[in-house]
């Protein structure tokens, strides 16, 4: 078990010297949230109300999540580091883990500078909203991560993970924004709670599968 | 042999569906009372439900081949889940449209957003489109079927997340027949829908019979032009 834990401590590690090094995906997800809720500025018609607000700040966090997923595997595959680590003498859902462990990390930081700047522009913080943010994170990272290993190895490459991440994401997006705007959100996080519990299993269990040739 | 005795089951399972569907439609419009609330417009119900019924049912069959190919391996499970998907989504489309039609008749709105089902068929519409994206996108081998096949599981796991996340977040239009305590309806208009729900369901068997048997002789026969050449 302690084997298991420090290769995966290993391969997060790695991701994150590689982001530190060349600084590809952190500096953009952030440039690319913050650029989204000014645009949603204009979206919005004047006098548009919280809960509009509430729902833009949820796509906003979902398509800047799909940058990091994008970049999380199409950069393995070009390099061939894939060959590499699944060569490496380590469970393959070691890999898995540790991916989902580096994306949710890029996702924190965005989400450091994001959030401010959305009480900033918008309305202010509530701990329902960043309950909520955080359960959705395991969510997004560990579905986005198999989703994105998978469409890696396909042609369609970038083109195809939006296509199948938008509606596995989708209950996220319902439980986030409930969890955001409704009266009782104790529900909502309960519900994040459950789907990051089954969807983290099954992608677990089924890493293996979509990497191995 | 084998193939013969597939092809028979295929004719068999379409019989089938013809009778019971010619027998559940005439029982839905001649003998099953009239609903009080909605009058003829009910009628629908027995082939909108039997309908999404059996997409389920399409979609939990491939999902269980699935389960099959990834435990045991096996090409033909490959194509197995693969059919039975493409069913699903067949009869998943034909339950959006049949749930159109139903809503904008009572509500007169073509789409009602507060219909949990319809938004799950929906979802589900999206989800498994990208399936079959997924799978032309990849060459054809072992590792296609893999990926399709974890794919196809995410989607069992999918129906019931989905369905918790609407009803959590919608309100209550749609009629709800069956609840913890039984179906709510008589006795004869239970019996027309169970007449209903068979026809539909063999009609998807026979249906995914076919295919699966049009798919294995194009499979053989790539296999012999690419041994003749």
């Amino acid at each position: 078990m302690t084997g298991y834990l420090s290769d995966v401590a290993a391969l997060a590690r790695k991701d994150l010297v590689v982001e530190l090094r060349t600084r590809d995906t952190v500096p953009a997800m952030l440039l690319f949230i913050v650029a989204a809720l000014v645009v949603f500025h204009f979206a919005l018609p004047e006098g548009s109300s919280r809960l509009a607000a509430g729902g833009m700040l949820w796509i906003a966090l979902l398509f800047t999540a799909l940058l990091a997923l994008v970049r999380a595997f199409v950069g393995e595959r070009e390099e061939g580091t894939l060959d590499g680590l699944l060569l490496a003498p380590c469970d393959r859902s070691a890999i898995w883990l540790g991916k989902t462990l580096s994306v949710l990390a890029f996702l924190l930081f965005a989400e450091a500078v994001a959030l401010p700047a959305f009480a900033l522009f918008y309305e202010p913080l509530t701990w329902e909203l960043v309950a909520g943010v955080a359960l959705a994170n395991v969510g997004i990272a560990t579905v986005g991560t198999l989703l994105g290993a998978m469409a890696a190895a396909t042609r369609a490459r970038e083109l195809l993970l939006p296509l199948l991440f938008l509606p596995v994401a989708l209950p996220l997006v319902i439980g986030g924004v409930g969890a955001t705007l409704a009266d009782e959100p104790g529900r909502y996080l309960a519900f994040l709670a459950l789907y990051d519990l089954i969807f983290a299993i099954l992608s677990w269990a089924s890493f293996e599968y979509v990497v191995t040739e | 042999m084998s193939t013969s005795l597939r092809n028979n089951g295929a004719a068999l399972l379409s019989l089938a569906a013809a009778a019971l569907l010619v027998a559940g439609i005439s029982l839905a419009l001649f003998w099953a009372p009239e609903d009080v609330d909605q009058g003829i417009l009910q009628k629908i119900f027995y082939v909108h439900v039997p309908v999404a019924l059996t997409a389920y049912a399409a979609f939990g069959w491939g999902a269980w081949k699935a389960l099959r190919l990834l435990w045991k391996g096996g090409d033909r499970y490959d194509l197995e889940s693969y059919t039975a998907v493409h069913m699903g989504v067949i009869f998943g489309v034909l339950t959006l449209v049949t749930g159109s039609i139903w809503a904008k008749a009572s509500w007169g709105h073509w789409w009602v957003w507060s219909e949990r089902q319809l938004t799950l068929f929906l979802i589900l519409f999206l989800f498994y489109s990208a399936y079959f994206m997924l799978r032309y996108s990849t060459d054809p081998g072992p590792r296609r079927a893999r990926t399709s096949a974890v794919y196809a599981l995410f989607g069992v796991a999918l129906i019931p997340v989905s369905f918790l996340a609407i009803r959590l977040a919608e309100g209550l239009i749609h009629p709800v027949v069956f609840t913890r305590d039984g179906p709510q309806m008589d006795g004869a208009m239970f019996l027309t829908f169970c007449v209903c729900l068979a026809g539909m369901l063999a009609l998807g068997g026979g249906l995914y019979l076919l295919e699966l048997a049009g798919k294995r002789a194009d499979a053989s026969l790539q296999e012999l032009r690419e041994r003749l050449t």
